[in-house]
């Protein structure tokens, strides 16, 4: 009963601030939205046993990418988007056909996933940092070795693309 | 029924990347955009761990770190490009950004 009504909230959560990040106009409000979704979702990772992927959500996320957002918004002063004129085409079709797919999708997840699986809260409990460290050192030490290296080369990126010009 | 079903989690996470896709197409702001994608990378991370609960094995929470890591390079670079394009062009709107247009 409690996993149920831990679901349903933070479920509900994630969706009203996943709608309020696709219909606010201006930047800010969307990303305070984001940083909802993302907490919400670090519930439901300590739900499904994965406590560290859960930390990492929290502060990784939430935290240092988010902050970078809003830190860009904050430094180029970005204003509420303008209207601009929609074709009436999407205007007819686009929710509709969106709900649909959504209908269609989620079909499809509850006819073609195995029914008796259900999420009881401490059945798996196999993410914890310990375990996390061992297979990164062990069975997955080539990605994570690479992964060092695109973070070298993303902080190199950015540096030459934001860098300001002396002249 | 005391459980969740797991389809539920997927069914959410299907929710969510729909929701992401929506905001890419319909946002005008070159910063909204990109939070859109970070929703839809989030939605992909939640039936990693999902899966990853199902199968009681942990590579789905590694895919789900790896996505982390990447999500974070992609967010240094491409905030990094938004500033360029806000210095040369002087606007967050990405229908003025359009001089590939034919």
């Amino acid at each position: 009963m409690t996993e149920m009504l831990i679901f349903w909230a933070f479920a509900i959560v994630s969706v009203g601030c996943a709608v309020n990040l696709v219909i606010q106009r201006h930047p800010i409000n969307g990303a305070i939205s984001l940083i909802g979704v993302m907490g919400s979702l670090a519930v439901l990772y300590l739900q499904l046993g994965a406590e560290f992927i859960a930390a990492v959500q929290v502060i990784v996320y939430a935290g240092a990418i988010m902050v970078l957002f809003v830190f860009v918004i904050m430094l180029l002063n970005a204003e509420a988007e303008q209207r601009t004129g929609r074709s009436a085409v999407v205007r007819l079709i686009g929710f509709p056909s969106l709900a649909a797919l959504l209908l269609l999708v989620g079909m499809l997840i509850r006819r073609l996933a195995p029914a008796p699986e259900s999420v009881r809260f401490g059945d798996f409990m196999g993410g914890t940092a310990e375990n996390i460290g061992r297979s990164l050192f062990t069975g997955y030490l080539l990605p994570f070795e690479v992964t060092s290296a695109l973070i070298l080369v993303a902080i190199i990126g950015a540096i030459v693309l934001a860098h300001k010009e002396i002249d | 029924m005391h459980s969740v079903p797991l389809s539920w989690y997927l069914i959410l996470s299907a929710v969510l990347f729909g929701l992401g896709v929506a905001g890419f197409l319909l946002r005008r702001n070159i910063i909204t955009v990109f939070m859109c994608i970070e929703l839809m990378l989030n939605a992909v991370n939640l039936s990693f761990v999902a899966f990853s609960y199902q199968l009681k094995q942990i590579d789905g929470h590694l895919y789900a770190f790896f996505v982390m890591v990447v999500a974070a390079a992609e967010a240094a670079v491409g905030l990094a490009i938004i500033l360029t394009v806000f210095k040369n062009r002087a606007t967050l709107q990405i229908d003025e950004v359009d001089s590939m247009k034919g």
